[in-house]
């Protein structure tokens, strides 16, 4: 019963977010100096016929009109057509997404990997060298320009070392796995090529500890935070009173409470991820959806931005649905509060 | 006629938190003893001490947090400012046990009480642990509990306060301590439950010879349940006796301002007392008795701090106040 | 364990001063971000005084020359020096930081405590945009708006406060309902004080300090922000000495010429840093809940 009340909240939620932002992204793009018709139609056209594409794409039309017609396409599944590629964006974006998911989540697990254990060492030695360390490295993260590391990774470890490749996401000749999940780390193991395995797991290295790198930070923040309320908890009190050793306590009673409240943040780190790879997407030359947006605002494409900006809200707020959803598994009091 | 191996002598003990500027001094030269068996109270308002002193005696307070400026504190014959952490290990939980004012959070959240309860089963008597779950399953039944198997199998919220205050009580027990520690255990319970709680938790101790040292703001509670009792205020003892006494015939101003509060002790129609101002910053002590700028027999001797002497020789009954004894009461 | 500040009274500074002094002294973190934080600043007032070279001048003999006693940081693909362009680069990027910190921080700040005030139907609709702004990605608002407007350094701070008004605005009005609910400012409401009023004095004084801690927090990501719309063409142009700019033009000569980009970065990095220390100080200083947090 409580359940189906939040689900219809979350929907009635994602609905009005998609609304803003397709409002936004709508507004914005119509701030545009230029003319989009002549954009496509090119310098050289004539003025007939740049009113022709203009009249095709109902810019003629009042904006209220184009804003209505805009909205239908949307709840139709369609985003437009991309100016740039001249394919529809929901197919671009299809094609793109893939890639940056799975970048996204290798540098997800990445940065909990490291972030985690430096948030717990941070709490457990409050205001020590240790902590001050930890919290040094945390800001760091925080602070370093995701394409600024992007660009010396690739010049250590491609240009002087020439351990790992320098961009791309397989090696020229090489033809990518049939598409199953679309993850080529996964694909490649289901065709059982290993080959295509390693080559691809040597081009998401670099790319996958760049973003991981600017995300620990984030995570070793939360799980300190988190610990440092948990450790101040009666019940680590009782647990110690009852002679549990010390990492007994911090581990098996403390980072599992620690964990629950951080779920939120590291379910929305992801979301951050998926549009913060913008950058190192670019750098590498990675082939996802933050390498093509960064074409499309650089020439103006703005249904490609539009259909972009609205995907990553959509897959914003389904995320946190999920992880209303997750805590209902991994936290027994939830149920109760109902 | 004090017994030769108390399980708790804390002896002078004084210490401070270091903080901005200056240091809160909580406990000024402490000294208590529990003999083996017996029941203690040590009562007193907010910032006593007593609770300082209940965790400091299990090493409870945070490493580094604290400094001691004077003072021994051994439980068991053994030195427990001194002991390794490895030792402490050992000590918590199978030779003194404790048991805290809010059940609530006390325990666990998210673990369901069977586990939490074998893992110290386990941890400290080394045995299986279907035998373990055996033996909480006794444990729970001992402390009335009706389905024991339920409550295991349940999260602390699922119980009432009453039901996670006796489980605490049945982990206390577990591994038969001589000592056990009580830091307000029935304050955040309702009036009857606290009734049934401290009876089993004496009943139990009784039976199994183990000493509680009560830590409490009611001497009501005290007076019920308490062989002997310890007044504490502003980090030292100004009063102990046996219960009997020191109720009936309370040497300390303090104490009998703390009498004064409790219903029982007053005539009916006289108004109930309360002891006017408030306890003193600990980090700035007056140098004479602490308590004289609430005490209404405060004189001017009263500006040299008065130490803890005994009463007609007895060495068990002492008090901390310059008063003539014969003025008092 | 430690006393907000608000909680010492009286004419006391001297009081509040020494005590400042102790918490940074305690917190050696804040103490770096707070060295760091001078030394950028004084980069940027001093980059004439500093600066070894004309940033701007031309020297095609000694293109792309590598970091030397003359040119401490090298030249970049014009012969120019890249030591003083990275000194008077802090004057963009920490420029852009404290401006976006600051506007989105006056503008949100004004918006949400006004809001609040009110109440009522602007209120809930302001509320409604701003939540809907929050909930679009930040940085492809700012890409995007940036774009739209032109690329210019101009338009990337503009894009970047606009996108940093709302958490402001929803901070100031949380304030404003709470302190609206307080004895003092419901008196004061009774005896008939105008609206405006109350939000000058009472609402916005009362608001000021947690709106300081997420300024704070908020340069160092304003300037890494700036610097990326830089590196992607959006931002300052050429010949404009903008740190992220100049990592972008580097990256063609990245594999021969290492020192072109790194600089440049590092001085971010460096920036960025010292600017989220010293907002993590801030914040411990004027929020004693979160303390060491």
């Amino acid at each position: 019963m409580a359940f189906l009340t939040l689900l219809r909240k979350r929907v009635l939620g994602l609905l009005l977010v998609v609304f803003g932002v397709s409002l936004i992204t709508f507004t914005i793009s119509h701030l545009i100096p230029g003319d989009p018709a002549r954009l496509i139609a090119g310098d050289r056209a004539s003025d007939a016929l740049v009113a022709g594409i203009r009249h095709q794409l109902g810019l003629d039309l009042p904006l209220y009109q184009q804003y209505g017609r805009y909205v239908l396409d949307l709840v139709q599944g369609d985003l437009g057509t991309s100016i740039r590629t001249n394919r529809p964006v929901l197919e671009d974006l299809q094609a793109f997404f893939p890639a940056t998911l799975e970048l996204a989540l290798v540098a997800l697990f990445l940065a909990i990997l490291v972030g985690v254990p430096l948030g717990v060492l941070s709490a457990v030695y409050h205001n020590r060298a240790i902590d001050q360390i930890a919290r040094t490295l945390a800001v760091t993260g925080i602070s370093t320009p995701a394409f600024w590391l992007g660009l010396g990774a690739i010049v250590l470890f491609y240009g002087h070392l020439g351990w790992l490749p320098g961009g791309g996401r397989l090696s020229e000749g090489l033809t990518p796995p049939s598409t199953i999940t679309g993850f080529y780390l996964i694909d490649s193991l289901l065709a059982g090529n290993f080959t295509l395995f390693f080559d691809a797991l040597k081009h998401l290295i670099l790319p996958a500890a760049t973003l991981g790198f600017v995300t620990l930070g984030v995570i070793s923040r939360q799980i300190r935070s988190a610990m440092l309320d948990q450790l101040g908890e009666d019940y680590i009190r009782t647990a110690r009173a009852y002679g549990l050793s010390r990492w007994t306590v911090i581990l098996r009673h403390a980072l599992p409470n620690a964990l629950i409240p951080s779920v939120t943040v590291l379910g929305l780190t992801l979301g951050d991820l998926l549009y913060g790879a913008v950058l190192t997407e670019t750098v590498f030359a990675w082939p996802g959806m933050g390498a093509y947006v960064v074409k499309s605002i650089q020439s103006l494409d703005f249904p490609a931005v539009m259909g972009f900006a609205i995907l990553v809200s959509f897959i914003y707020v389904l995320l946190n649905m999920a992880i209303d959803l997750l805590y209902r598994v991994i936290d027994p009091r939830i149920g109760e509060v109902n | 006629m004090s017994t030769c191996n108390p399980v708790l002598a804390i002896d002078n003990l004084s210490l401070e938190f270091p903080a901005y500027k200056s240091s809160v001094k909580a406990l000024n030269g402490v000294s208590l003893h529990v003999n083996p068996g017996e029941i203690v109270g040590v009562v007193g308002e907010s910032g006593s001490g007593k609770s300082v002193t209940a965790m400091l005696s299990m090493r409870l307070l945070p490493e580094r947090s604290y400094r001691i400026t004077s003072g021994s504190l051994s439980m068991l014959n053994r030195d427990m400012l001194s002991a390794p952490e490895k030792d402490l290990l050992k000590i918590r939980g199978r030779d003194a046990a404790m048991i805290f004012q809010e059940p609530m959070t006390a325990l666990n959240p998210t673990r369901r009480i069977g586990r939490q309860m074998l893992d110290v089963i386990i941890h400290h008597q080394k045995i299986s642990a279907s035998a373990a779950h055996a033996k909480a399953i006794a444990l729970l039944r001992d402390m009335h509990i009706a389905s024991p198997e339920q409550v295991l199998e349940s999260y602390p919220f699922e119980l009432s306060g009453g039901m996670r205050q006796r489980v605490m009580i049945a982990l206390a027990f577990s591994c038969e301590p001589q000592l056990l520690i009580a830091d307000e255990p029935t304050t955040a319970l309702d009036v009857t439950v606290q009734r049934q709680v401290l009876l089993l938790l004496r009943e139990k101790a009784r039976q199994k010879g183990t000493a509680i040292l009560l830590i409490t703001h009611d001497m009501a509670l005290v007076s019920q349940f308490c062989d002997r009792v310890y007044v504490m205020y502003t980090g030292a003892v100004v009063e102990q006796g046996l219960t009997a006494e020191v109720m009936s015939n309370p040497r300390h101003p303090y104490t009998q301002g703390l009498l004064s509060g409790l219903p029982e002790m007053v005539e009916p129609g006289q108004p109930l007392m309360t002891i006017p101002g408030q306890v003193p910053n600990l980090s700035q002590l007056p140098t004479g008795c602490t308590f004289a700028e609430r005490c209404t027999h405060a004189m001017p001797v009263c500006a040299k701090r008065p130490v803890l002497t005994a009463i007609h020789h007895d060495e068990q009954r002492k008090s901390a106040c310059w008063l003539p004894q014969e003025e008092l009461s | 364990m430690s006393v907000p500040l608000s909680a010492t009274h009286g004419p006391q500074w001297r009081e509040k001063l020494t005590y400042l002094a102790y918490q940074i002294r305690r917190s050696p973190l804040t103490m770096a971000g707070l060295l760091i934080t001078l030394m950028v600043v004084a980069a940027m007032i001093f980059a004439p005084w500093l600066a070894s070279h004309d940033p701007n001048a031309l020297n095609l003999a000694e293109r792309l020359a590598p970091p030397s006693s003359e040119h401490w940081f090298g030249t970049d693909e014009v012969g120019r020096d890249l030591f003083s362009r990275v000194l008077y680069g802090s004057q963009q990027s920490v420029g852009v930081g404290l401006f976006v910190a600051f506007a989105s921080c006056f503008i949100g700040g004004l918006l949400g405590c006004f809001s609040g005030v009110i109440g009522g139907r602007f209120d809930s609709l302001t509320m409604r945009l701003m939540d809907i702004m929050l909930s679009v990605p930040s940085l492809v608002l700012i890409m995007a708006l940036a774009a739209a407007l032109g690329a210019s350094l101009f338009n990337a701070m503009l894009a970047i406060t606009l996108v940093r008004i709302p958490s402001y605005v929803r901070l100031a009005r949380g304030q404003a309902l709470g302190i609206r609910q307080m004895g003092y400012v419901k008196a004061a409401e009774t005896f008939g004080a105008k609206r405006w009023h109350m939000v000058h004095w009472h609402v916005a004084r009362n608001a000021m300090p947690p709106l300081l801690v997420q300024l704070s927090l908020d340069i160092g990501s304003a300037i890494l922000m700036a610097s990326a719309l830089g590196f992607i063409g959006l931002g300052a142009q050429q010949p404009t000495a903008e740190w992220g700019a100049m990592v972008a033009t580097g990256r063609n000569y990245i594999l021969d010429n290492w020192w072109y980009s790194t600089f440049p970065g590092l001085a971010i990095l460096i920036t960025a840093t010292g600017f989220n220390l010293l907002g993590d100080g801030v914040r411990d200083l004027l929020d004693p809940r979160q303390q060491g947090k």
